[in-house]
Order: C-alpha cells, then sequence, then structure tokens
C-alpha cells in the first residue's frame, strides 16, 4: 500500500523537493485519499497498478511511441521574437503544448491514464470536463483504443463550449449534460464520482488535471512532466543554460505542473503559477484559489479552495472555462506554503488583451487558459534585462475560445 | 462511558428487533420545519437519528440528498444551526441517538477540536464522514472517539476481507453497510446478498450493523430488518419531505406530520419484521 523509494523521480537527491507525494499520497499537508469507502479499494489498486507501470520498460516504450507518432512529440520550444522586442526586456520562449493532437497538452495524460486503463482490464471510461479540452482528448484516445467513453459536463458548459460537445460526439464518446449544483466543472466531476461508485468493476476514472484522490495528482503530473523535461533540454541547446523564469496558467495545476515539475530542483529557475483573476481577486468572483481561498477538502484531496466561512464550497469565476474550477492540485498548494513557486493572477480582461496581442505579434491564437500566463509575461518582461530567459506553456490553442472571445468583444460573427 | 448508541442497541438487543434508523437533512427547507421534524422522529418510531450536515458537493449522494441539502443551504443552514437543531432536541429528548452524517470540509473548515466539542456539548452521539476512509483515520475519527463520540464507519461490497479489519478498527457504536455500490436513493439491494454480507462482516466484529442506501419502502425496510440490526432509510423520508412542498419550496401547512406517518410505516415494518419471519 505503501509508496516506496522507487516512487522518487528519477534524478531527484535525498532533499529533493520532487520525491514527494509520502506514502499517504500527501505533499506536505496537501493531497491525501478523502474518498468513500467503496471508491478507496479502486484506488488502492491504481496506486499498484501505476506503480507496476511505471516500472515496466514496456509501458514506457508504447507511451514514448505514440508521443512522437499520435501527438507529435515532441513539442517545439519557440522564441517569440516579436512579442520579445515589443515588451523590451526579458527573452520569451514558447512551450508549443498548443501544437499536439487534440489541441493542448490534455494529450499528454491521457495516452498514459489510458495505456493504463487497458493494462486494468477496464472496459468503460468516464471523465470529466470544464471547457471541454480533456474531453476532447479523453474521447480521441477512446475512440483510438475501441473503449467506451462517457464525458460529464456541466450543463452551463455544455450550453458554453458546443463545438467542443460536437467534437465529443464526432469521436464516438457520449455527453452528460450535469444539472446539478451549478452545472459547471466542480458538479461534472461530483458526477463522475458518483458514477464510478456505481461501476466499480469495469469502469476507469480518467481525471484530467493534477488534481482528486492519490494517486491521480502524482500520476497526472508524470504524464505531463514530459513538458518540462523536453522544455529542459531544448533551452540548454538553445541558450546554453536553464530558463530563468518558468511561467504556467494554473486552474487545477496539470500543464503548470508538466513544465514546474523537473525544474524544482533547479533553484536559479524562478517559477510563476497564474491563476484566473476573474474581475478581480478583490471582488470576489475570480477562480485564484490559492490568492483568494484556504485550505480544505474536496474531491478526494485536501488543498485550496474557494469555500465561505462555513466550508461551503464557492463557484469559481474565470472567463475561461478550463479554470473555472473552485480548487487548485495539492502539490501547487505544497509548493506555494514552501514557497518554492510564486502564484500570481491574472483578470479576464488583462487575458483577453494577451490573447489579441499573442494572436496580432505571432500569429499564434492562443487559449484563453494560456492567454493568462502571457497577461503576467506581458506585465513584467519589460522590467527585466534582455537576458533574463521566460519559459511558458502555452498549454492549448485558442480556436476553441474565439466564438467567446467575439462576444466579450462585442463583435458579432 | 456507554454512550447513547450503545445503550440503545444493546435495548433493542435484549427486546430482539431490529433498530429503525430515519436520515433527515438538517435545516430542510427551513430550520423550524426541520426541528418539528426532528423532533417527532422518535414518536414516529425512529430508534436512531442520522441528521444530514448539508454540503454544497454530496458525492456519494443521490438527486434526492443533494437537492435537499441545496434546499437547506439556500434556507440558510449553517454547521452552527445544524447542532441548535441537535441542542434543542436535547431539551425535550436526552435518549434518542443522535449522528450527524456529512462531508469533512465543513468540520474540517470550522476545526475539529472546536467541531467535536461543541458537538459534544449539543449532545451528538456519533459521526458518519463519507469521505473519510480508515485511511484517514487521525483527521476526525481518532480525535472523536478521544473525545467520547461514536465514529460509525461504512462498509461497502467493495470492503473485502482483507480490508474489513481496517475498517472495523476504530468504528464504534455501529457498522453502517452500504449495501449496494452506488450513491443514496439509487438502486435496491437484493436481500439475500446483504443477509451474506452481514455474516461476513458479523465474523470480525461484534458491533451492531446496520444497513442503508436505497431501502425505500415499509417491505424492503422488513427485509433489511430479518437480517441487519438496523434499517437505515433517508432518500424516501427526504423525498416525502419534497413531495409536501409548494411551487416556492416552502412546507405546505401540516406537512411534517403527514412525513412523520410514512416515518411511522416504516418504523412499524421494521419493528414488526421478525415477528412476522417467525410466523
Amino acid at each position: 500500500m505503501s509508496m516506496k523509494v522507487d516512487t522518487v523521480a528519477a534524478g531527484a537527491t535525498p532533499n529533493s523537493l520532487r520525491s514527494g507525494p509520502d506514502g499517504r499520497g500527501r505533499f506536505g499537508i496537501f493531497g491525501g485519499r478523502f474518498v468513500a469507502e467503496t471508491l478507496m479499494p479502486l484506488i488502492l489498486d491504481l496506486e499498484k497498478a501505476y506503480d507496476e507501470a511505471r516500472n515496466d520498460p514496456a509501458f514506457h516504450a508504447e507511451l514514448r511511441e505514440l508521443q512522437l507518432h499520435y501527438t507529435g512529440r515532441p513539442s517545439p520550444l519557440y522564441f517569440a521574437s516579436r512579442l520579445t522586442e515589443k515588451l523590451g526586456g526579458a527573452k520569451i520562449y514558447f512551450k508549443r503544448e498548443e501544437l499536439n493532437h487534440t489541441g493542448s497538452h490534455k494529450i499528454n495524460n491521457c495516452l498514459g491514464q489510458i495505456l493504463l486503463a487497458r493494462r486494468m482490464g477496464k472496459t468503460r471510461i468516464i471523465a470529466e470536463t470544464g471547457a471541454g479540452q480533456h474531453g476532447v482528448a479523453s474521447a480521441t484516445v477512446c475512440a483510438k483504443f475501441d473503449l467506451p467513453c462517457l464525458v460529464y459536463m456541466g450543463a452551463t458548459d455544455v450550453e458554453r463550449q458546443k463545438p467542443n460537445v460536437f467534437r465529443m460526439r464526432l469521436l464516438g464518446a457520449d455527453v452528460t449534460a450535469v444539472t446539478s449544483g451549478s452545472g459547471t466543472l466542480k458538479d461534472a466531476m461530483n458526477e463522475a464520482l458518483r458514477d464510478w461508485v456505481t461501476n466499480v468493476d469495469d469502469t476507469y476514472y480518467l481525471i484530467g488535471t493534477v488534481a482528486g484522490p492519490h494517486p491521480y495528482p502524482a500520476m497526472v503530473r508524470d504524464f505531463q512532466s514530459v513538458i518540462g523535461e523536453e522544455t529542459k533540454q531544448q533551452i540548454l541547446e538553445l541558450e546554453g543554460k536553464l530558463p530563468d523564469t518558468l511561467v504556467a496558467c494554473v486552474g487545477g495545476g496539470s500543464n503548470a505542473m508538466g513544465l514546474f515539475h523537473p525544474f524544482l530542483d533547479d533553484t536559479g529557475v524562478e517559477i510563476v503559477g497564474v491563476e484566473a483573476g476573474g474581475h478581480g481577486v478583490e471582488t470576489g468572483e475570480h477562480s485564484a484559489s490559492i490568492t483568494g481561498g484556504s485550505p480544505g477538502v474536496l474531491h478526494g484531496n485536501r488543498t485550496y479552495l474557494l469555500q465561505n466561512d462555513d466550508g461551503q464550497i464557492l463557484e469559481g469565476h474565470s472567463i475561461s472555462a478550463g479554470l473555472d474550477y473552485p480548487g487548485i492540485g495539492p502539490e501547487h498548494s505544497w509548493l506555494h506554503d514552501i514557497g518554492r513557486v510564486k502564484y500570481v493572477n491574472a483578470t479576464d480582461k488583462e487575458a483577453l488583451d494577451a490573447f489579441q496581442v499573442c494572436s496580432k505579434l505571432e500569429g499564434i491564437i492562443p487559449a484563453l487558459e494560456s492567454a493568462h500566463a502571457l497577461a503576467h509575461i506581458i506585465k513584467v518582461a519589460p522590467t527585466l534585462p534582455t537576458d533574463h530567459v521566460i519559459v511558458m506553456c502555452l498549454s492549448g490553442r485558442g480556436d476553441k475560445d474565439v466564438f467567446s472571445v467575439a462576444e466579450h468583444l462585442g463583435v458579432e460573427l | 462511558m456507554t454512550t447513547r448508541l450503545e445503550t440503545r442497541f444493546a435495548a433493542l438487543g435484549r427486546e430482539g428487533r431490529a433498530a429503525f434508523v430515519a436520515f433527515i437533512t438538517a435545516g430542510d427547507p427551513d430550520q423550524e420545519t426541520s426541528f418539528e421534524l426532528l423532533s417527532g422522529l422518535a414518536a414516529a418510531g425512529a430508534d436512531v437519528i442520522e441528521l444530514g450536515m448539508p454540503f454544497t458537493d454530496p458525492m456519494a449522494d443521490g438527486p434526492a440528498i443533494q437537492a435537499s441539502s441545496l434546499r437547506a443551504l439556500k434556507a440558510g443552514i449553517t454547521m452552527k444551526r445544524t447542532l441548535d437543531l441537535v441542542r434543542r432536541l436535547r431539551e425535550t429528548d436526552n435518549t434518542t441517538p443522535v449522528v450527524l452524517m456529512g462531508y469533512y470540509n465543513p468540520i474540517y473548515h470550522m476545526g475539529v477540536e472546536n467541531f467535536l466539542a461543541q458537538a459534544r456539548t449539543a449532545g451528538v452521539d456519533g459521526l458518519i464522514v463519507v469521505d473519510l476512509p480508515p485511511e484517514e483515520d487521525d483527521e476526525l475519527c481518532v480525535p472523536a472517539l478521544d473525545a467520547g463520540l461514536n465514529f460509525i464507519r461504512l462498509a461497502t461490497p467493495t470492503t473485502d476481507d482483507k480490508r474489513l479489519p481496517a475498517v472495523l478498527a476504530n468504528t464504534s457504536g455501529f457498522v453502517y453497510y452500504v449495501s449496494i455500490n452506488g450513491i443514496t436513493g439509487s438502486a435496491s439491494p437484493e436481500a439475500r446478498d446483504v443477509a451474506q454480507a452481514i455474516a461476513r462482516i458479523k465474523g470480525h466484529t461484534s458491533l451492531p450493523v446496520a444497513v442503508g442506501f436505497g431501502i425505500r419502502t415499509p417491505e424492503q425496510a422488513a427485509n433489511i430488518a430479518r437480517a441487519a440490526d438496523g434499517a437505515v432509510v433517508g432518500s424516501a423520508i427526504v423525498s416525502a419531505l419534497a413531495a409536501e412542498l409548494d411551487e416556492t419550496g416552502k412546507a405546505r401547512p401540516g406537512a411534517p406530520a403527514r412525513v412523520l406517518e410514512f416515518v411511522r410505516t416504516l418504523s412499524d415494518a421494521t419493528h414488526a419484521a421478525r415477528e412476522s419471519a417467525a410466523v
């Protein structure tokens, strides 16, 4: 049941910040296994199966093959020259996860977990989705491996992300609109957990971010760490040094964790996570769990949550449906508490501006999620010297967002 | 010290009948109606009361209890008001055991020590916290036991013989057997499967075993009562209350009395089950 020494990430030292979680699935006080008894044996099975897979070279070989020929990895590390010139300070690179098959980093995790589900002999896949990016990636891998896929999506999100709903259906997935609660990502996750507790024998729950009960936060992080591992190699080739700063947007935080994790022990690298500031953290309408929340327990783990004085969960708000979640992965909460990663936020408006700047200057339409990371860079880059290297995770492409951006800009299509 | 739960189950054991355990959601649809219901449950035959602590994200609950939790939250229920209901009940009823059932976050947010002290003072006897498996025992289970409260653990069809001892280790008061893999108020269990499961659990513990999830009718409650030490009904009672609300969500006049009549049919069937089985 307990994790052994072999779970320490490759290359980590005894005092490494990369050695978590502990045997109870905790990063400091965060993480854990706060699930109903019915699910407990299932997540222990999953932990065991993942431990075995992780130590099996054949598993990694199959995953690498898929990353190469199906996803299109490695993703480029691209020097954003016009943006750098315009901001007049730090040198800005984009890690181009938006060029992956399905248009975001979500496929990295889905491929890893679908291989695991097959090893475990599971015959039915369920997933939750907010904006639909993880739903699309889940539907994609299920199509490829001929597994039935049921995606839970809040009814509100189904309405505002119609193109992705249609994509999932084209890929052969069933999409269930969740009307309980407020009909957004957290309610979709509740409903997926209710499904799992009802269908324990054949069903694999494919969680899309670095949250949920142990071992999900660590497992999803591991599958996403390919982002940071490639970045490390690529930046050394391009610049002959590690980056000075890493920046990524954080909702649940899987693209950020993937970029950050391989650099946690590189103390010279400053690491910044950008939460969704919504209308401004001071207005209460935001999804900045760390800046505007407090520690609590939801969806299987202890982490920073948006909650009221009585421990009831609050609705997040963000212009980006992918960041609209009232929690954050537990490892982020820990990295915040120990001060290794700095968490800031960008408002809806700042993200919207960054979305347009990136499109016009670089010819890249970023996802609104990624635009939050860029909004922070736009604030800080001008103040930094020209030899300061920033790498940003461009986690997804923005095609899915053009309709809602048009609406926000008052443009009728 | 013997708790109200232990006293109650011991008495029922001597009488040779099963406990009827009634669940309602605190503050549903409003504080006063909820208190009227709560204070009438014992007279309607409830041997043990489970009082739901509403939570915005009740992951183990089906639509009926989800909706009742949201109604209660909308009407302003808080942890303090939930404890107030128990405190008021204790002014007139010092024997019926009251178990609070819910999720960990509102307790964690209140502070475990603070919560336990207030729950004890209010007259709470035990806790069922759905999202705290034995792996997280040091969070609340151990402190609750130290504070003199019973901690009632859920055992489920997925809890195999290897795992059962760990699940039972810190359980006290009674064991709550979740008769189906699923959420509250869903499919009804097969009586024969339940009887087998109870025998399996009893092989590991001398604690009473109550069964819940999916019991809706007096007949089903009676079937369970023939095999188990207690039958728990929640969603069906909460749904009976929901059916008594007008279009604005307010309880119609006489609503608590009619819900309690339904509770009476359940408790009568539970209490008579073993007599009719013996015929």
